[in-house]
């Protein structure tokens, strides 16, 4: 934080102590020995090793990555492409249609969006199960990508591409060379957002899911009648800090390779 | 752009708007124009009209505005800030990363903070006050509804700010302009693209939040989505839910149409 | 573009050792008999340990998935798609799935420790000679209070004492329809299954003047809410009645005297079933006096089963709010299936209330 003034300073604090609090929370009470959230008996790591102790809980955990990373990255694609295609829809009437159609899953509640889909599934004769989660994923994420996506492409100035093409650029090059890494932070973004979309999603796949396929949500929010047990925190605790390291030392090899390369 | 690349490009975007948008908008509308026992009617859109669904709409309305307001308040200068600081994009995937930790778990750790004898009132004993109210009602709703929207407007508000020309910047400074008449004349206009995404993903999800109505505010906020909720799964009156899901995405299209206007000048 | 293809092929690739470690760990969890049996329940609502016992005893590989409300498991079994073998419902959407048609009946021959029910539980109106359920736990709706906070005076043997003006701003109520508007039925001496529109207003007009009393109608979450004492009164289910008293000592439980509602979860074999030697086997086990007995102890509902009753803990078994004896049972209903239109008035009402509150 170079010249961040000390109102700022303490702004962004502020703000990220609130988003930071409840996860806090969470983690400081998955310590609890008295099993639960109200009053701290003493510290504990047995809510740890339930975690590492219970393998359908393990096994669901890494259901609930891959199909979120599967359907990032799949939703990203088609998303960034039906951005890009939006965008070159000259009608202006029609762009709007368009968009609208985009952001109707956004708009409807999931349990419409899973009843809908598991007609959907069981009339095409889809068996429920990891491919039906994994399609759904993808379906609800597509909106979020194209609207992060949006942006990008709407404030880029077409003299770039005009000059790309000028220079003897093929369509494909300007769209690898100019377009994409244009809109890459939009990109990114779309991409963490269907991340979000997912790992959140508990009515979806609840629907579309079967055969002993199930992920974190769906366990999560069947268990809040007979009260949601430590472990969760526990395997939230943990989920939590490995992000946070996977992040921030991605975001530290990746910049001192680059300085490295700028060294050179 | 070339129509033609664009077209292919469109093409896995068109299977998708045919299966998973067109379809489902076509089941919905069919559920909707039935009765219990399966007989086509428009009773269902007669009993929308009703006083209660009206002001069960108006109240949606009313609260998806607050939280985009509030949530676009405090997003904005984050974003702005981010841009600023050292490492900023490190600082965005922080601003991310707590939206990945499952949304029911983080409610119940908000019913805990925000109890009676959560560490909030907790301060507020310290500095002599009586224990306040604070779960169950509409600022613990707005708060809780703004936490989760955070992120949603962040991200696209930062990523237009982020490539912003300082030079435009210095070059209004020089020309004497204030720093506010900076930020309205130059900056803001500049990220009009990334608000209104912001706002978009922000608002139109907000006119159907449903789990925190009842976590949070205890049922003394009740929006279509949770409308649609009780219809679908305790009354299984899949037809009244089917209605008030077309007037969702009806009123949402409008929303689109009016917004989408101002908007056209897209340099595509 | 560097960037977005390094980020891919990151993806990918931990895609391809997220997908080989669950493979691995899914074979160890021993995918490898030829039987498998797969159980629709309620989340947490079953003790895993004795899934355990009953894959060793039998072979028969348990695939254990959750939902979270009868309708929406309802919905599941409904479309089809997925193969359960058994699920767990309430009894009014017992006799709506057989109503549809969605059941198979029982073969009691397979389930010899059927014998270990007590008599009272069997043969119930929402399923007469146990066609197609077998109850697995029951329980009262009743008003969980705490004594310390709101003193010794109200004891909640009458529905009205919730009316009590001390009470403002202190009652939590649960997020259910049936539950309320069969409390307030209750309170003015009708029936909770009442088909009568005028004593269906009369009560919601009465469920109104308690507005002002209400702090909020919530979920499950109303249980950590009671243990921390954010309201002093709360009407819900006996069985998370028994969570929350477990937690929190000062709390107690009582079912007022106008009557109330008896609820039940029951096995049943869904249609859909693949395996349906395996699921009598399955409901069998479970009926085991010592299994049921240890299930009971974890889930911490009361059980129907009488002999598993003799091997648990006689404070329990004798504790008359888990347990009520049968003359204050008399005063209790169980939910009749309303039919889904006076399902719906019951529900349009409950929304009226619920406007009501603000």
């Amino acid at each position: 934080m170079e010249r961040l003034s000390p109102l700022a300073k303490t702004y962004l604090v502020l703000v990220f102590a609130i988003l930071y609090a409840p996860i806090l929370y969470l983690i400081f009470y998955s310590f609890n020995s008295a099993g639960n959230m109200n009053d701290f008996e003493s510290f504990t790591w047995e809510h740890y090793a339930a975690v590492f102790g219970d393998s359908r809980l393990i096994v669901i955990l890494i259901n609930t990555v891959l199909v979120a990373l599967l359907s990032g990255l799949l939703a990203t694609i088609i998303g960034t492409f039906g951005a890009i295609g939006i965008v070159s829809v000259k009608n202006a009437k029609m762009r709007s249609v368009l968009l609208s159609l985009n952001n109707v899953l956004i708009v409807s509640p999931d349990v419409i969006i899973g009843a809908s889909f598991l007609i959907l599934f069981t009339f095409i004769g889809v068996k429920l199960g990891f491919a039906s989660v994994l399609v759904s994923h993808i379906a609800f994420s597509v909106p979020i990508v194209v609207l992060m996506v949006l942006p990008k492409l709407l404030e880029m100035n077409t003299s770039l591409i005009d000059a790309a093409r000028d220079l003897g650029a093929t369509k494909r090059d300007v769209l690898m060379r100019v377009i994409l890494p244009y809109i890459a932070p939009g990109i990114f973004a779309g991409f963490f957002m269907a991340l979000t979309y997912s790992l959140d999603d508990f009515a979806v796949t609840f629907f579309v899911t079967g055969n002993g396929f199930s992920t974190l949500s769906v366990e999560i929010y069947s268990m809040a009648r007979t009260g949601i047990t430590l472990t969760i925190n526990a395997i939230s605790g943990l989920i939590f800090v490995i992000t946070v390291l996977v992040v921030v030392g991605y975001y530290f090899v990746n910049s001192r390779s680059k300085q490295a390369k700028v060294g050179r | 752009m070339q129509t033609k690349n664009s077209k292919s490009a469109l093409f896995p975007y068109a299977i998708w708007i045919a299966l998973f948008v067109i379809a489902p908008i076509a089941l919905i509308i069919y559920y909707s124009l039935q009765d219990l026992e399966g007989n086509f009617t428009l009773a269902n859109y007669a009993a929308f009209f009703s006083t209660v669904y009206l002001k069960m709409t108006l109240s949606s309305f009313w609260y998806a505005f607050l939280i985009t307001f509030f949530t676009l308040l405090v997003s904005y200068p984050v974003a702005y800030l981010l841009t600023k600081t050292k490492h900023k994009h490190l600082w965005l995937m922080l601003i991310i990363i707590p939206s990945w930790i499952n949304l029911l778990l983080k409610t119940y750790a908000f019913i805990g903070i925000f109890g009676l004898y959560g560490p909030i009132n907790a301060m507020i004993e310290v500095f002599g006050f009586d224990p306040q109210q604070i779960l169950f009602t509409n600022f613990s709703f707005v708060f809780v509804s703004v936490y989760i929207f955070i992120p949603f407007m962040i991200i696209p508000i930062f990523n237009s700010l982020d490539k912003l020309n300082p030079t435009l910047v210095y070059a209004a400074r020089d020309l004497g302009a204030s720093s506010f008449t900076t930020f309205r004349r130059v900056i803001f206009p500049l990220t009009i693209d990334g608000v209104k995404s912001g706002i978009q993903v922000t608002f139109i999800p907000a006119l159907s939040l449903f789990m925190i109505t009842r976590l949070i505010a205890g049922n003394r906020v009740i929006t279509l989505g949770t409308a649609i909720e009780q219809q679908f799964l305790v009354s299984q009156n899949w037809g009244m839910g089917s209605t008030i899901a077309v007037f969702l995405i009806f009123i949402m299209v409008l929303i689109m149409l009016f917004t989408g206007k101002n908007s056209k000048g897209g340099r595509a | 573009m560097r960037q977005l293809l390094q980020a891919t092929i990151a993806i990918v690739i931990a895609c391809a050792l997220l997908f080989l470690a669950a493979n691995q760990l899914q074979v160890t969890g021993g995918k490898g008999g030829k039987d498998t049996l797969t159980v629709f329940n309620w989340g947490e609502y079953i003790d895993p340990d004795l899934i355990k016992q009953f894959e060793k005893e039998t072979g028969i590989h348990v695939i254990y998935e959750t939902f979270d409300s009868n309708e929406a498991m309802l919905t599941k079994i409904q479309q089809g798609g997925s193969a359960y073998d058994i699920a767990a419902p309430s009894e009014y959407t017992v006799e709506m799935m057989k109503e549809k048609d969605l059941l198979i009946p029982l073969d009691h021959s397979k389930i010899p420790n059927l014998k270990n029910i007590d008599p009272y539980f069997l043969d119930l109106a929402f399923d007469p000679g146990n066609e197609y359920s077998l109850p697995y736990f029951w329980g009262t709706v009743g008003i969980v209070y705490n004594p310390t906070i709101i003193g010794d005076e109200l004891t909640f043997d009458s529905w009205e004492d919730l009316w009590d003006p001390s009470l403002k701003g202190k009652v939590f109520l649960v997020d259910g329809a049936r539950e309320v508007m069969g409390m307030g039925l209750n309170s003015i001496g009708e029936s909770l299954n009442t088909k009568d529109d005028k004593i269906l207003r009369t009560a919601t007009d009465k469920l109104i003047t308690l507005a002002p009393n209400v702090k909020a109608i919530i979920g499950d979450e109303i249980t950590p809410l009671m243990i921390n004492n954010e309201a002093s009164v709360a009407l819900t289910w006996s069985g998370q009645a028994a969570d929350m008293m477990f937690e929190n000592e000062d709390l107690t439980y009582a079912v007022p005297e106008e009557g109330s509602n008896l609820w039940f979860d029951n096995f049943v074999i869904p249609k859909t079933a693949k395996n349906i030697d395996g699921a009598h086997a399955f409901i069998n086990f479970m009926l085991d006096a010592e299994v049921n007995a240890q299930n009971t102890d974890y889930v911490g509902y009361s059980t129907p089963n009488a002999a598993a009753m003799e091997l648990m803990d006689p404070e329990v078994v004798e504790d008359e709010r888990y347990y009520p004896d049968e003359e204050t049972r008399e005063h209790l209903e169980v939910y009749e299936n309303l039919g889904l239109e006076w399902l719906g008035k019951y529900n349009e009402l409950f929304l009226e209330f619920k406007m009501n509150m603000r």
